[in-house]
């Protein structure tokens, strides 16, 4: 089916930090300049993926670059993080990732 | 006291901040992605919870059902999954017959890209909210997001038992750019703040008796709001309260002037001096109605 407008950017890396079980976590809503991002476990799986839908189109170098970063630096492992964007900045995005992983190892933001 | 405005809460926020502490339990929650069919259409991104959180939690230590509009996804717009979501929300409430229905409501009504959809959502949202009520369970609708309850989410605030707003919330049907764009600016000016506010308000709604409580804009205040309205008994719909209504609002209307203002109005209810009116904090509000009666 032909979602007009909308395009959709994956990306997956072998994870380090293998996730204690946790309950999928939701930070963000979807309004201008804002993202959602929903982190779920991936039960089984060693690795990072991201399955990024955006209004947005254009930006895949961008969005590469923002998810490696975060990747680096937290290095999830056996979670799936989806996200729903309407033409959030990287700093946005790099704050809300943060704000999500925070909520999977349970530290308090 | 730690102070947090109600009005800066996300819905999930206003949930907890609500319900007893970890008390909520979410039907379809974000992970199962109930979101609508409509937006990917229109290139528009959707949400996992389609704008709407709907659930069960404790408040108080009783069994409650709680729903939160998430204003900042569309305006609170109501699509056909959205509308659906509390449509099924409200009716296994008749099944399992909760202490009280919380509705957390911020929305512009009707979401226009899902037209019809949405259309039939919110008239279907105002049918189980009356069914809930006929079997006397106390359905109460809080207000207190900076995009207001309008549209067809104001009719269901006004289906409700109660409405609780903060003197920051609004309530009406139509909303200010609505008004002015169908009538013109000399009718409604959408800029005019204060005229927006004295005509749909949390005090001016509480003074008509629109609202049964004006709360401060504290998720405090509209925890001890909800709790208070757990002891309060559910109000059927009957003929006689329903004529008693039509009276009161046709009388309204026949007192009113052709120009009538806010201002005229509050005279009218026997507010002595309705130009302090804007200027009052929501204690002296209050006063004024307790005063009267």
């Amino acid at each position: 089916m032909s979602t007009a407008g909308i395009e959709t950017l994956q990306y997956e890396f072998p994870g380090r930090h293998p996730a204690s079980a946790f309950a999928p976590v939701l930070v963000g809503v979807v309004s201008s300049g804002n993202l959602e991002v929903l982190v779920e476990p991936a039960p089984g799986s060693d690795r990072c993926t991201f399955r990024i839908e955006t209004s947005a189109r254009g930006f895949g170098a961008i969005w590469e670059a923002v998810v490696r970063d975060f990747h680096a630096r937290h290095g999830l492992s056996g979670a799936t993080v989806s996200i729903h964007d309407m033409g959030a900045t990287p700093a946005v995005v790099s704050l809300r990732l943060d704000q999500a992983a925070r909520g999977v190892t349970g530290a308090r933001p | 006291m730690n102070h947090t405005s109600f009005a800066e809460c996300s819905a999930r926020e206003r949930i907890d901040a609500l319900l007893d502490p970890a008390s909520f339990e979410e039907w379809l929650p974000p992970a199962d992605r109930v979101m609508s069919p409509h937006l990917a259409l229109l290139g528009v991104p959707a949400a996992f919870d389609d704008g709407v959180a709907v659930g069960r939690g404790r408040l108080d230590g009783r069994e409650v059902f709680i729903a939160a509009q998430e204003g900042a996804f569309m305006g609170g717009g109501v699509g056909e999954v959205h509308g659906a979501k509390l449509t099924g929300w409200l009716r296994r409430a008749l099944r399992d017959r909760p202490a009280v229905v919380l509705l957390l409501a911020e929305s512009g009504g009707v979401r226009l890209h899902e037209a019809n959809a949405g259309l039939i959502g919110v008239s279907e949202v105002m049918r189980a909210v009356l069914d809930v009520r006929a079997a006397g369970i106390p359905v109460v609708v809080l207000i207190g997001g900076a995009n207001g309850c309008f549209g067809g989410m104001g009719i269901v605030a006004r289906c409700a038992d109660r409405v609780v707003m903060s003197d920051v919330a609004r309530l009406s049907m139509s909303g200010p750019e609505v008004i002015e764009a169908s009538n013109g600016v000399e009718e409604f000016d959408s800029r005019d703040r204060a005229l927006v506010w004295r005509t749909t308000g949390g005090k001016h709604r509480f003074l008509t008796g629109d609202c049964d409580a004006l709360v401060e804009d504290d998720v405090a205040a509209f925890r001890a709001a909800a709790v208070a309205a757990l002891a309060g008994a559910a109000r059927p719909v009957t003929l006689a309260s329903l004529e008693a209504e039509h009276a009161l609002l046709a009388g309204r209307l026949a007192d009113a002037p052709p120009d009538a203002d806010a201002f005229t109005l509050w005279r009218g209810l026997g507010v002595a001096d309705p130009h302090r009116v804007p200027d009052l904090d929501v204690a002296a509000v209050r006063a004024l109605v307790e005063d009267r009666a």
